[in-house]
C-alpha cells in the first residue's frame, strides 16, 4: 500500500531530521555527554585501584589480582556507562517535553514518534561513543580482552541491542515523570542493576536470595554475554539468547509504553 | 485542495469540553471567513487556549462539529495540521538551535522541496528582521525576537488558518506593535485566516474584523470592534479617594465597575466624554467627597464583561 509506505518513509525521514537536531544539541552542550563517559571512567578507576586488589583475590583461580578483576569488572563497567547515557537522555526528554516546541511538533503533520526515536537514536550515537571512551581508558588500565574481529562485532551488536532497549526504557520513564528531577531519578535502578548482578563480583559470592534476583535479572545475561565475547570467561550460548530475548521485550515494551504516554493529552496549565 | 475563497476557514458548531466537573467550554459556535482575521477575547481562564489546542488537533473536545480549513478537525486531523499554523503563548522555538537552525528544522520537517528550503529560511530570516541574529542560538533572543521567531517557524510552511495564542502577552509595547504590523501583513500579502486570542480589547480592535467575547466557556458576544464597543461604552473612570468615608460613601452610590478597597480606588463606568464627567464631578460635590485623583480611561477587559455581564473579571486572574 502506498500509503502505509509513505508513512513509514515519512517516519524515517522524520526521524533522520529529530536526529540531526538531537546531534546538534550534543555538540553546542557537549556536558550531557561528557558526564555520561566521565562518570564510567571514575567508577571503572575506582573499582580496579581501589577495590581490584582485594576483590580480584576474591575470584579465585591462578591469576587472581588487581590483573584479573580488570578484565572481569569491565562488562558490567560497561553496562554502567548503557545505563548512566540512559538516564541522560531521561533528562533530555524530560526537558524537552517542558519546551513549547514539542507542542508545535504536535500540531504539525509529521510522523508523531519521530520526536523520541530522534531522542533515542541520538543517544544510541552518543552511548557507543561513551563505550569507546571507556573501553579505552579499560585497555590503558590493564584490560586484555581476547576478543577476536567476530567477537568485537558481536560485542558491538549486543551492545546496540541493549542500549537500544535500555534508552526506549528511559524515554518511556522520562514520559511518565511530571518534572525532570522525577524524570532524573526515575532510572536510578538501572545504575545499580549492573552490581545486584554478575557486574562487579560472581553471584555465588551472594546471599542465597540475593543471588536468585542477581541470576534472573536481565543485566547478568547482558553481562555474561559480553564477558564471554570479550574474555572467553564465560560460554554465551545461553547468556546471548537471554539477553537478546530480553532486548527485545524490553524494547518493544517501552517503545509501545512511550508512544502512549506520548500521545496522552497534555492540557496545558494555564487553562 | 481546498482554496476556500467565499467559504469558511473555520466552522465550529456546539464544541463542549470538559474536565470532570469544571466545565471549560460549554457550547461553541463559531463562523470564520477565509481570509479575515477574528479575535477571540477573554480573561485567563474563560477557556481560549483550550479551545485552540481543540481546533489545532492537540486535545479532543467532548462534544461537537469541527473543520478548519475545510477538513474535519477529529476524523482528519493530519490534513488539518498541514493547513494550520500555531503560536502558542508559549515560546515553541529550540532553544538549543539557532534562529536560522530552527526554520531549517521546520522546512525538513514539512518536506519543502530541497533548493527551496535555504531560500525560505532566508526569506523570512529577512521579512522578520532576525539575520543579524540568525546564527546565534534562540536562547540568546530577546522575548520580541522570540516571538518573532515563533511566528516566523509558523509560516514556513505557508499555513492557510493560522492560531495566534496570545500573540504579545509578556512584550513591551514596541515589540507587541511590530507584531501587530507583521499580522496585518500577514493577512494582507498572504491571504491567510488568522484565529487570534488575546486578553486585550485594544488589540483585539487593531487587529480583527470580528471579535468574540468567551466567559466562563461560553461566547457572550460577537461582533465588529466598532459593535463591540458601542454594547461597551465608552470606558471608565478612576478615582481615588483621600479618606475612607469618602471611598465607601462613593462606593455605595456610584456605578462601580471594580474597586480596590486597599488603595481607596473606583473604577467608573462613563462614557468618557466631557458631559459625563462633569456630572460625576457636580455628584462628588454634592456629596462633599474628597478625589485625590480622577483618570479617564480607554475600554479595556474589564470594561466589556462590566458590560456585557454585569461583572467585572474579579473571581479571574485580573487582566493587566
Amino acid at each position: 500500500m502506498t500509503t502505509a509506505s509513505s508513512r513509514i518513509s515519512t517516519a524515517f525521514a522524520d526521524s533522520a531530521t529529530m536526529l540531526r537536531r538531537q546531534l546538534r544539541h550534543v555538540v553546542r552542550y557537549p556536558t550531557l555527554i561528557l558526564t555520561a563517559a566521565g562518570v564510567p571512567v571514575i567508577f571503572l578507576l575506582l573499582f580496579v585501584y581501589v577495590l581490584g586488589g582485594a576483590l580480584g583475590l576474591g575470584l579465585g583461580g591462578p591469576l587472581a589480582g588487581r590483573a584479573a578483576y580488570v578484565n572481569y569488572v569491565v562488562p558490567g563497567i560497561i553496562l554502567m556507562t548503557v545505563a548512566t547515557a540512559a538516564q541522560g537522555t531521561a533528562i533530555s526528554v524530560a526537558l524537552d517535553m517542558t519546551e513549547g516546541i514539542v507542542a508545535r511538533f504536535r500540531t504539525m503533520a509529521i510522523a508523531r514518534i519521530s520526536v523520541l526515536t530522534g531522542h533515542v537514536l541520538g543517544s544510541l550515537i552518543q552511548t557507543m561513543f561513551s563505550i569507546t571512551v571507556v573501553t579505552g581508558v579499560a585497555l590503558l588500565v590493564g584490560f586484555e580482552p581476547t576478543a577476536d574481529l567476530g567477537d568485537w562485532l558481536a560485542v558491538a551488536g549486543v551492545l546496540v541491542l541493549i542500549t537500544f532497549a535500555v534508552t526506549w526504557l528511559c524515554v518511556a520513564l522520562a514520559m511518565l515523570a511530571k518534572t525532570v528531577a522525577t524524570a532524573s531519578n526515575l532510572p536510578m535502578p538501572l545504575m545499580v542493576l549492573p552490581m545486584i548482578g554478575s557486574g562487579l563480583v560472581p553471584t555465588d559470592s551472594m546471599p542465597t536470595w540475593l543471588r536468585w534476583f542477581a541470576d534472573y535479572q536481565p543485566f547478568t545475561p547482558f553481562i555474561e554475554t559480553l564477558r564471554g565475547l570479550l574474555t572467553g570467561g564465560t560460554p554465551t550460548g545461553d547468556s546471548a539468547v537471554l539477553a537478546i530475548g530480553w532486548c527485545a521485550v524490553i524494547a518493544l515494551g517501552s517503545y509501545l509504553w512511550a508512544r502512549k504516554l506520548y500521545n496522552r493529552e497534555r492540557p496545558t496549565a494555564r487553562n | 485542495m481546498t482554496v476556500t475563497s467565499g467559504r469558511s476557514a473555520l466552522a465550529v458548531t456546539a464544541v463542549r469540553k470538559a474536565y470532570g466537573d469544571h466545565v471549560v467550554l460549554d457550547g461553541i459556535d463559531l463562523d470564520i471567513p477565509t481570509g479575515s482575521v477574528f479575535a477571540l477575547l477573554g480573561p485567563n481562564g474563560a477557556g481560549k487556549t483550550t479551545l485552540v489546542q481543540i481546533l489545532s488537533t492537540l486535545i479532543r473536545a467532548d462534544a461537537g462539529e469541527m473543520r478548519v480549513a475545510g477538513h474535519d478537525v477529529v476524523r482528519e486531523p493530519d490534513a488539518v495540521r498541514a493547513a494550520i499554523g500555531v503560536t502558542g503563548q508559549f515560546s515553541a522555538v529550540d532553544n538549543f538551535l539557532t534562529g536560522e537552525e530552527n526554520l531549517l528544522l521546520m522546512a525538513d520537517l514539512l518536506r519543502l522541496p530541497r533548493p527551496q528550503r535555504r531560500r525560505r529560511v532566508a526569506e523570512l530570516l529577512r521579512r522578520f528582521d532576525l539575520v543579524g541574529a540568525a546564527r546565534n542560538p534562540a536562547a540568546t533572543y530577546s522575548g520580541g525576537m522570540r516571538r518573532r521567531l515563533d511566528l516566523a517557524m509558523t509560516l514556513v510552511g505557508r499555513p492557510r488558518v493560522i492560531f495566534l495564542d496570545e500573540p504579545t502577552t509578556g512584550l513591551d509595547p514596541r515589540s507587541r506593535r511590530t507584531m501587530w504590523e507583521i499580522i496585518r501583513e500577514l493577512v494582507a500579502n498572504d491571504g491567510v485566516t488568522i484565529f487570534l486570542t488575546t486578553q486585550y480589547l485594544e488589540e483585539a480592535d487593531q487587529l480583527a474584523n470580528r471579535i468574540a467575547v468567551l466567559h466562563r466557556g461560553r461566547l457572550v458576544a460577537q461582533g465588529t470592534a466598532a459593535e463591540l464597543k458601542r454594547q461597551v461604552g465608552g470606558g471608565h473612570i478612576t478615582l481615588r479617594f483621600a479618606d475612607a468615608r469618602g471611598y465607601h460613601h462613593a462606593a455605595r452610590t456610584l456605578d462601580v465597575v471594580s474597586r480596590d478597597d486597599e488603595a481607596r480606588t473606583l473604577r467608573i463606568a462613563s462614557q468618557g466624554d466631557v458631559r459625563s464627567v462633569r456630572e460625576l464631578l457636580d455628584r462628588l460635590d454634592r456629596a462633599q467627597l474628597t478625589v485625590d485623583e480622577l483618570q479617564v480611561r480607554a475600554p479595556d477587559l474589564d470594561d466589556v464583561f462590566f458590560a456585557l455581564t454585569g461583572n467585572p473579571v474579579t473571581e479571574q486572574e485580573q487582566a493587566r
